[in-house]
């Protein structure tokens, strides 16, 4: 494996110093990023920086801390120790400020079962301060315009995760985090929602999979996680099949 | 391009109307709560017949009655609060969104308080049918303030042992023995305003002073509510 | 960068929850001072009895019976303070992230709930002795006593029904500060509420005792405070020392072992 954890090159004052959203300050910043649950800790010690529009993949085990990891960027959670900075803003002070402009993609879809997807995605909207016309934009990118108005526990799971996708993006998010983004989805889904959380989307994207190859395949920067602690980081060329299988043990 | 981050404020609707709207439109889209809370209402009123060997009660009888009634039955909305926020999602859709946590407490306050009164409009004839001897014609209009005070009460302790509760293990019994207790001096105040309103010839208006203390309860928690509610959602 | 306050929050603690770093590693500071403390206490409550049985002069209507008073209202009155304390100390957890305050605010609560239940006992025992009955509506400080009782005794219930240590700290202070700011308004509209049938036994109103009784009211009601503060002090002890174990023992076993650990009410950090 490569070395562990190299930190930024950016302090993390500076990058909230300038405060805008230029490319020069990195969208994720993380030195030391520590979080507890109870007395063990789900992430330890962990350094990253992602530069604006690139995209990052974490990989490791189930257990690794790949979801806390993002329910952290996503503001859901609090660091316990360490710096973490989005977009420039450190959290988790100015969490409020960036909660706007970060979109979730997690395991469940965050709908309300009862609730059809027009409704979902008109209530997110509404919360997001988003025009109505970008929920009617969003049904037709996912192609789900004609079921819109049944109830989400009619759906079938891989209608319900288009609906998720377009409830992340519904905000137009300058930071994506996609928590296996491709489950339940089959080719032809796939391809539709690239252009919505793909690589061409140009939002800056943190995901996870438990595929590493396709992940692999996709990212610019990758950080491998192993029971909380980073154990690379860094371009995914620098993981070959062995470290992998490692990882994955 | 990304919204502002006051997005709530840009000439929107604000977040807790929103949301409130979200919870009684799944309320009329899946009937759970009210009915429920109806019927039991009913039933109870039907136990008390029974249980008390009386053909009608009146005066403070007829007060403490009604009020333990609704409190019993309000019991039923609190544990259902919160539930769907939990095991859906909703919590967390709500705190990606760049609003005041506050409009939570505010919008499931408002929604347990107008679930309380969609009670009443059934329940307060049920009982007057049932069970109250003297005739509520009369005394409507104080009635109706009384009850709007102790629910009140009612939306704001219940929202906040609700969201308490839905975070523990024993779900559905820390909601009724923790927010019971709390709700004991609205109870008391609810019922003595009542108490002399459902007596035949009584007077029509209610004793200024329970209504003064419903009045103060109805404030003290709400700011103790306001105070604490992020506290519950924050991780 | 100017610190601009969150318009969306009021949760505004950022300092992170206490880790076993962030304590002194050997003081005890809840044991200092506590055998002195002890001792004083000691002393007090014998002076306070001594003056009870011996110099407060014997009540015209009930005799003997009434001194019960003298350890009924004290154990009340601290009491209340105890549960109000809780709430404050409640409040310092959610303003600082400390642990320690939540270990204080628990403390408190528990001290306070063992003493009301202690009042509820002497009180329910001068209603027997001087009214025949076990129970009496008629007395607001006893009935408030059995609501506030009711809703402490659920503190530990819901403490224990969440796992996740800090987030039933949490929890338990906002229970701590909403159960704090009830008591008083507990007590103001039971006693409004309770129609006074007989005369005010418990009547607190300092005016309508003599001299000597007021002065041996007082200093039973310090003994009782002190009794209340040793024991505080000698819970919070034990928690830390408690504490310090866990501390101790997840350094020598290596921080990566993930012990079963089974659920508890108590504070830990």
């Amino acid at each position: 494996m490569a070395s562990a954890g190299t930190s930024a090159s950016t302090p993390i004052a500076a990058a909230a110093d300038s405060g805008r959203g230029d490319s020069a300050i990195p969208a994720v910043l993380l030195r030391g990023l520590t979080r507890y649950f109870g007395e063990r800790a789900a992430l330890r010690d962990v350094h990253a920086s992602v530069p604006a529009g690139a995209t990052l993949a974490v990989l490791g085990r189930n257990g690794a801390g790949k979801s806390t990891l993002l329910r952290i960027l996503a503001t859901l959670l609090r660091p316990h120790r360490g710096e973490v900075a989005l977009l420039g803003e450190p959290l988790p002070r100015r969490a409020w400020a960036v909660r706007g402009r970060v979109g979730l993609l997690a395991h469940e879809p965050l709908l309300y079962r009862d609730l059809s997807g027009r409704e979902n995605l008109s209530y997110h909207a509404a919360l997001h301060g988003v025009e109505r016309g970008r929920v009617e934009e969003l049904l037709g990118a996912v192609r789900m315009e004609r079921r819109a108005d049944e109830p989400i526990r009619l759906l079938s799971r891989g209608m319900v995760q288009r609906l998720a996708v377009a409830r992340a993006v519904l905000h137009r998010p300058a930071l994506l985090l996609l928590d296996e983004p491709r489950a339940n989805l089959d080719p032809a889904a796939e391809e539709l929602l690239e252009p919505l959380i793909g690589r061409a989307c140009g939002a800056t994207r943190v995901l996870t999979s438990h595929d590493p190859r396709s992940a692999l395949a996709e990212a610019d920067l990758v950080l491998a996680l192993r029971d909380g602690r980073a154990v690379y980081f860094g371009e995914p060329g620098g993981i070959d099949e062995q470290a992998l299988r490692e990882l994955y043990a | 391009m990304s919204t502002a981050v006051a997005g709530a404020s840009r000439g929107r609707a604000p977040a807790w109307l929103v949301v409130l709207r979200k919870d009684l439109r799944l309320e009329l889209r899946t009937l759970e709560t009210v009915p429920a809370m109806i019927l039991f209402s009913l039933a109870i009123f039907v136990i008390f017949h029974f249980g008390l060997g009386r053909q009608s009660v009146a005066g403070q009888e007829a007060a403490g009655i009604l009020v333990v009634t609704l409190l019993f039955a309000s019991m039923l909305a609190v544990n259902r609060l919160f539930v769907a926020e939990r095991e859906q999602g909703g919590f967390e859709g709500f705190l990606l969104a760049p609003v005041d946590r506050s409009a939570l407490l505010l919008a499931k306050a408002s929604a347990l308080f107008l679930f309380m009164a969609a009670l009443e409009v059934i329940a307060v004839p049920g009982f007057a049918l049932l069970l109250l001897g003297p005739p509520l014609g009369r005394v409507l209009g104080p009635l109706v303030a009384v009850l709007a005070l102790a629910d009140g009460a009612v939306a704001v302790i219940g929202t906040l042992v609700s969201a308490i509760a839905v975070q523990t293990r024993a779900r559905d019994l820390i909601g009724p023995i923790v927010g019971l207790p709390l709700q004991i001096p609205a109870l008391i105040a609810a019922a003595r305003a009542l108490g002399p309103l459902l007596v035949r010839h009584g007077s029509t208006s209610p004793p200024g002073e329970w209504l003064l203390v419903l009045a103060l309860y109805d404030l003290l928690f709400a700011l103790v509510a306001y105070a604490v509610f992020d506290f519950l959602l924050e991780d | 960068m100017p610190v601009i306050a969150n318009p969306y929050s009021r949760a505004r603690r950022r300092v992170p929850p206490a880790t076993a770093e962030s304590l002194s590693p050997i003081i005890n500071p809840y044991s200092r001072g506590l055998r002195q403390l002890a001792l004083i206490t000691a002393v007090a409550l014998l002076v306070a009895y001594a003056l009870v049985f011996f110099y407060a002069p014997l009540d015209a209507n009930q005799g003997f019976v009434q001194k019960i008073f003298y350890i009924h209202v004290p154990l009340a009155i601290v009491s209340l303070c105890g549960y109000v304390l809780g709430g404050i100390c409640a409040i310092g957890y959610l303003r600082s992230g400390d642990r320690r305050w939540d270990m204080r605010s628990y403390c408190a609560i528990h001290m306070a709930l063992v003493f009301s239940i202690a009042g509820l006992l002497a009180g329910s025992i001068w209603a027997k002795a001087s009214w025949g009955h076990w129970w009496v509506w008629q007395e607001p400080t006893l009935v408030s006593y059995l609501i506030v009782i009711l809703l402490f005794a659920t503190y530990q219930p819901l403490r224990f029904s969440i796992e996740d240590p800090e987030r039933q700290a949490r929890y338990a202070s906002v229970f701590a500060i909403t159960a704090g700011a009830f008591v008083p308004l507990n007590f103001i509209v039971v006693r409004l509420a309770t129609a006074y049938v007989h005369p005010r036994v418990l009547n607190l109103e300092g005016g309508a005792m003599p001299g000597p009784m007021k002065l041996t009211f007082y200093i039973a009601l310090v003994a009782i405070a002190l009794l209340f503060a040793t024991l505080m002090k000698y819970e919070m002890s034990a928690k830390f020392m408690r504490m310090q174990t866990k501390r101790l023992r997840r350094q020598l076993e290596g921080e990566d072992v993930d012990a079963p650990r089974r659920r508890t009410a108590v504070p830990s950090s």
